[in-house]
């Protein structure tokens, strides 16, 4: 075992090798411009909801207007991010990850 | 038989197998991570299931059912916010959590922060939020049981009130986490099942035609004047009646609903019970995959019961529309397989909202009675200095405690509308708890007096502007009808409150000195590689 202090050294040359920085680099590009557009988006169709009536109420097909087929794009959008993130973590996450977890491992033990 | 009779054997039925599981759980349940993360060996379509059970309470199989049939297109423009809300947990928490947190919210917070005042603060949050969520549901369970049971006497409330606190303390103290996540499990299985079942059969009845089916619902259940305006926004939430403070409203709800998910301690443990980071990604898309499914299929019900049932029968029944799904099941049971099939129908649709209001009761109870052992008794109390087994002790000692106390004031309430504390529970945890989570996985300044003003910054702010709303004076439906000392339009805080926490968590950081490279290196390097990470249990 080692001591504390020893790990948190290790912890931050891990932090600032430049394998690290390309995992947070990839993380944060994905995950937080999703963020603002899922949120954005969700806040548009509230809004819509609740100003523009008129427009929600125009029938597209039969009784299914526009309201409907927004509220069921935001199942389909939620459906698709979750997807989308899985496949992004397992391609462009995971192995780097993997990789820097193992690496650590080792120097702690 | 009778659909009360057939509704409760099938009831009971459940009963006996959730407790065959807690037999068995408390068997399994040695350790401190077994008892709290249940030893951190489900799969993720396991754990997935049960995010589904802990989340889609009655409030959301009964209640959005009944908003729908109602009011039409509102009830589903409420559901989307509970599923969109998924999006942030799968994004930026369930793994960097499962990483870097061990039993709690608290663990993420307290892992490079002061312990104590941190720990304080988001056990005081956790214990706020469950309780009311807790409160909820188990006044809401009197009520339902009471309709579906045609038990409409005070005592036979609060038995029900009693009976269902009493599982709900069983699984907990004996089954632990593993036992509830079962349970959670078996009952998620059952309401989709049901929830599938009715659908289908009111589809058929429309010849799945979608645009017929809605446009029965918008004939039968639809003002008067303008029919169609039920397929459109506006009959619930915003009415034009209302004015900007009603559509201000629902966007304040709106981001309740969406930032407040990720803010729930019951619903932040489930990431724990799984092997790695991975699992908990898989367990939150199989999460979305099954609300989202429900939520569709919870469209479907709500129209399907104001074109099938009509809105006079089902106001008749409950003025709240909570009934509107049983009936729907009664009628086109009966309408497909004769008065048997709606029988037998109906039943099983009564006995699904009892489980589900039972599982969803004991993951509140979990959460809370684990906040409070892990947290306060073992970290502020004790200082750490407590072993792994009195801390389970503990924990299986304040399940008993809180589940009590959730009994005893549901008797209380039992005749209030309180249904305003699920909105007020996921305000809080949007406001108080989300801010200082964010904060705390991506922000390197932040620390512990940021931590704090963040979690009582939030509560504070959610819970006061609730008291000074028109939920609690100043109208008719109003908690306390008599008085009026309403200064705050909104009946959810979130618009304010949620940025006030963001803003006291910003302050209190910048105004203070503390600031730790190496502790956030730490979490850093631990929340994205999953480095030290708890492992799971092997028996």
């Amino acid at each position: 075992m080692t001591t504390r202090e020893h790990d948190a050294s290790v912890y931050e040359q891990m932090q600032e090798s430049t394998e690290f920085q390309e995992l947070k680099r990839r993380f944060r590009r994905w995950t937080f411009p999703m963020t603002v557009a899922f949120l954005a988006w969700y806040l548009l169709y509230v809004v819509l909801s609740g100003w523009a009536r008129g427009f929600m109420g125009i029938k597209l097909l039969g009784d299914i207007n526009v309201g409907l087929v927004l509220g069921l794009l935001q199942f389909v959008s939620t459906f698709w991010i979750a997807w989308a993130y899985s496949r992004h973590a397992e391609k462009k996450l995971d192995p780097i990850a993997d990789k820097l977890r193992h690496e650590v491992e080792e120097k702690t033990q | 038989m009778s659909s009360t009779t057939l509704s409760t054997i099938l009831f009971l039925a459940f009963v006996a197998a959730t407790l065959g599981i807690t037999v068995w759980a408390s068997r399994q349940t040695k350790t401190a991570a077994d008892y709290y993360a249940g030893g951190r060996s489900f799969s993720g379509a396991q754990n997935g299931l049960a995010i589904g059970g802990d989340y889609m309470s009655a409030a959301s199989f009964l209640g959005i059912a009944g908003i729908i049939a109602l009011f039409g297109y509102d009830g589903f423009l409420y559901s989307i916010g509970f599923l969109v809300a998924w999006l942030v947990a799968l994004l930026l928490v369930a793994e960097l959590m499962r990483n870097s947190g061990k039993f709690t919210m608290a663990d993420v917070l307290a892992f490079r922060m002061s312990p104590r005042p941190v720990r304080t603060a988001a056990g005081v949050s956790t214990i706020v939020v469950s309780i009311f969520y807790l409160l909820a549901q188990m006044v809401g369970a009197g009520a339902l049981v009471g309709l579906l049971l045609g038990v409409t006497s005070e005592a036979g409330k609060v038995w029900t009130i009693v009976a269902v606190g009493a599982l709900m303390i069983v699984y907990v103290v004996f089954g632990g986490m593993k036992g509830t996540t079962w349970v959670q499990i078996v009952k998620a299985v059952l309401l989709m099942t049901g929830a599938a079942l009715v659908t289908i059969l009111v589809l058929a009845e429309f010849g799945f035609n979608l645009s017929g089916l809605l446009g029965q619902a918008a004939a039968t259940s639809g003002p008067g004047a303008n029919p169609d305006s039920f397929l459109s926004p506006g009959l619930r939430y915003g009415t034009e009646e209302q004015g900007l403070a009603g559509k201000i409203d629902l966007i304040s709800l709106g981001l309740a609903l969406v930032l407040g998910t990720a803010g729930l301690p019951h619903i932040l443990i489930r990431f724990y019970t799984v092997p790695t980071a991975k699992d908990a990604r898989k367990s939150v898309i199989w999460g979305i995959g099954i609300i989202g499914t429900f939520y569709l299929l919870t469209l479907v019900l709500g129209f399907g019961a104001a074109a099938i049932v009509g809105r006079e029968e089902i106001v008749a029944q409950d003025p709240g529309g909570n009934t509107a799904a049983p009936l729907l099941a009664l009628r086109i049971g009966e309408e497909i397989f004769g008065s048997v099939g709606g029988t037998i129908l109906l039943a099983f649709i009564g006995a699904v909202a009892f489980a589900t209001i039972l599982a969803v009761v004991a993951g509140l109870t979990l959460a809370s009675s684990s906040s409070f052992a892990h947290d306060l008794y073992a970290h502020v109390f004790r200082r750490g200095q407590a072993s792994e087994r009195q801390e389970v002790v503990v924990a299986r000692i304040s399940a008993l405690v809180i589940g009590a106390v959730a009994i005893g004031l549901s008797i209380l309430a039992q005749n209030q509308n309180v249904a305003f504390l699920v909105a007020l529970a996921f305000a809080v945890a949007a406001s108080g708890n989300l801010p200082a989570i964010l904060y705390s996985l991506f922000w390197k300044r932040f620390n512990t007096a940021g931590a704090v003003s963040a979690i009582y910054g939030g509560l504070l702010s959610a819970l006061l502007l609730v008291v000074f709303s028109p939920v609690v004076s100043g109208g008719e439906r109003a908690l306390l009808p008599d008085a009026d000392f309403a200064w705050f339009p909104l009946s959810n805080p979130g618009i304010v409150s949620i940025p006030f926490g963001f803003l006291c968590g910003y302050l209190g950081t910048i105004m203070s000195k503390e600031y730790n490279a190496a502790k956030y290196a730490e979490i850093e390097v631990r929340s994205l590689t999953g480095v030290g990470a708890e492992k799971a249990v092997k028996h």
